[in-house]
């Protein structure tokens, strides 16, 4: 609010009364129902007029103790719990879970399955970076946006349905590989839907691009600086978009990143400055682009690649041997990372889950107070959280 | 400070017996047929959307699928406005409060569809901690629509069960009140034989009676 010229402040205090403008803090619970939550996040705000003073995000509405249950589940069952919480990326989860069990056991992949899970993770990240590209502009009021993302999603979850049987939860993923080779035929399939994405995606972008009402809402809006993001442990994309150049799949390269990100492999790690939600969305739509070359090298690799096992045989009860080990691996929202702690039973004794929402919600509390309610939506959906995947 | 805006804090409010109006109750039949077919076809829906099966929800709401063909209208502002509440993902106790208290602010008639292993049975969180088992304990469910999470053509086949029911049905004051079961139930300081005897058909849980005290964090 620009600081009254004195002489207006002197015609309003007759207008106002004795006290000026005498102001009461509101709180105003947003959710746990809300849309503009997707899921059952609630905030409460502390208003001050419209401006927000407070904001506290209140979680456990989804909360379904994941990591309680992974302790009664063995190590086959695990993978069922593991792809649920954050359900945009049920292959990168799953991922996770096994890698962690693979290096306990001292197992080796082989190389036909490392290629096939890499390529399947960059489509999940696709189908996940999707939806928000699609939600998000609802949540600002364009309607259209969300039926041309689901287009793609469909077109790309059909092929994902073809070789694993899910549609949203795959249930690929087994220790020492993939549950079985993909289809005959399928590497032709992934290609067209790749090509097809890639054909219609300037229609879904051409909405997002410099349209005039998105930038309005979005530039300089929820600007988040790399200190905060350091300090709350935020990843991924919103990290990336306040300029932390940060990727597992270059830093720390697991599957076959290595290659892929490594020189003139096609793997490029997007980042933008800026950190206000448009950069956030900028991120997300860029790493859709990255994606999709990824997922078309790893088609090349494969097509040249003599068939072969995809997994390993396993022994009726699968024990881990006693230890612990933390696998991080970059999720489309940001670092998931599992700690696992084996006492050689067929469970685990303990298996933490590090997830990336939870902590890029956190930031919440740094990022809403002194802005408006009418920003409060676009800087919540561009935060990109999966409410399971905060609550866990 | 702010205990009053808690939805944890909630007390059961004695509710009015729902009923139809007389026309709709004591109609004739072939009257009774166009009521009912205007009532399958223009469904609004209240998506109680918790989880993953919230997804295939919208999904099933978008180009390839959609479900406005059959006459649900996701544009529901609130429950208010709704008839149709899909229950999609998994309810927590945590959440249950809330899923009782937004149905009970549905008008009547309205329908119930339970979308998803975990608002059927809990599903894989079946021995979770925190999960309720099957959203049914709160709220009385029309159709369940299993699958973990069920395809969206499985919505669509369940939207048509439930339009089957609504075509057949016979609209009361009764029916709705043994649907209804335990929502209309007055609260005990209301005094012995307030409660209505009809409202015992399908006990469920009131808003206040789910809800548990809240849990301290440790010092």
């Amino acid at each position: 609010m620009p600081e009254p010229t004195p002489d207006a402040a002197q015609t309003t205090t007759v207008a106002v009364g004795a006290g000026g403008l005498a102001t009461a803090d509101m709180v105003l619970n947003i959710g746990p129902q809300h849309p503009a939550t997707h899921g059952v996040l609630r905030l409460r705000l502390t208003l001050d007029g419209e401006r927000i003073v407070r904001a506290e995000p209140i979680i456990g509405y989804m909360h379904r103790g994941a990591e309680k249950l992974f302790e009664v589940r063995d190590y086959r069952q695990i993978i069922v719990l593991a792809n649920r919480h954050d359900w945009l990326s049920a292959f990168g989860n799953e991922l996770g879970v096994v890698l962690a069990v693979e290096e306990m056991l001292g197992m080796e992949v082989p190389e036909r399955a490392v290629w096939l899970r890499t390529m399947l993770a960059e489509l999940n990240r696709v189908l996940s970076h999707l939806m928000f590209l699609g939600s998000y502009p609802l949540e600002l009021g364009a309607i259209t946006p969300v039926f041309y993302a689901f287009r793609e999603r469909e077109e790309l979850q059909a092929v994902m349905e073809e070789a694993s049987g899910g549609r949203m939860h795959y249930m690929f993923n087994r220790v020492g590989g993939l549950k079985e080779d993909v289809p005959a035929g399928w590497l032709g399939r992934v290609d067209d839907a790749v090509q097809a994405v890639r054909r219609r995606l300037p229609d879904l972008e051409s909405m997002l691009v410099g349209n005039e009402i998105l930038t309005a809402r979005t530039r300089g809006v929820g600007v988040l600086d790399v200190a905060t993001v350091q300090q709350y442990g935020v990843s991924g994309p919103i990290a990336r978009a306040s300029g932390l150049d940060v990727d597992l799949r270059r830093d720390a390269p697991y599957l076959a990143y290595a290659e892929l990100f490594g020189e003139d492999g096609p793997g490029r790690v997007v980042t933008r400055t800026a950190g206000d939600c448009l950069a956030r969305l900028e991120v997300l739509l860029e790493q859709v682009h990255v994606s999709l070359d990824l997922v078309e090298h790893c088609l090349s690799v494969l097509g040249s690649m003599a068939s072969g096992p995809v997994n390993q045989r396993l022994p009726k009860v699968l024990k881990v041997p006693e230890g612990e080990t933390y696998v991080a691996t970059e999720n489309p929202l940001g670092f998931n990372g599992y700690y696992l702690v084996s006492r050689g039973d067929k469970t685990p004794w303990r298996l933490k889950l590090r997830s990336a929402s939870f902590n890029n919600v956190q930031v919440l509390t740094e990022l809403l107070p002194g802005t408006l309610v009418s920003d409060m939506v676009a800087i919540l959906g561009s935060t990109f959280f999966v409410v399971g995947d905060v609550d866990k | 400070m702010s205990d009053v805006s808690d939805v944890t804090h909630d007390r059961s409010v004695p509710l009015p017996m729902p009923r139809v109006g007389p026309v709709g109750e004591h109609a004739p039949k072939p009257i009774r047929v166009v009521l009912n077919w205007g009532r399958r076809y223009s469904l609004w829906v209240f998506n109680f959307g918790l989880a993953c099966c919230a997804i295939e929800f919208i999904a099933a709401s978008m180009g390839r699928h959609d479900f406005i063909r059959l006459g649900v209208i996701p544009f529901a502002p609130g429950p208010r406005q709704a008839d149709l509440m899909v229950v999609s993902g998994t309810v927590t106790d945590k959440m249950a409060p809330a899923i009782r208290r937004l149905y009970d602010q549905m008008p009547e008639p309205k329908y119930v569809i339970s979308f998803g292993a975990c608002s059927n049975s809990g599903g894989p969180y079946w021995d979770s901690y925190s999960v309720t088992k099957g959203v049914d304990q709160l709220i009385p469910v029309d159709v369940y629509v299993p699958g973990c999470p069920p395809r969206p053509e499985a919505l669509l086949h369940g939207i048509i069960r439930l339009q089957e029911q609504i075509a057949g049905e016979r609209l009361s004051g009764r029916a709705i009140a043994e649907r209804l079961g335990g929502a209309g139930r007055l609260g005990p300081a209301d005094g012995e034989g307030a409660a209505a005897p009809r409202y015992t058909a399908h006990r469920t849980g009131s808003a206040a009676e789910v809800t548990r005290a809240r849990v301290e964090p440790p010092r």
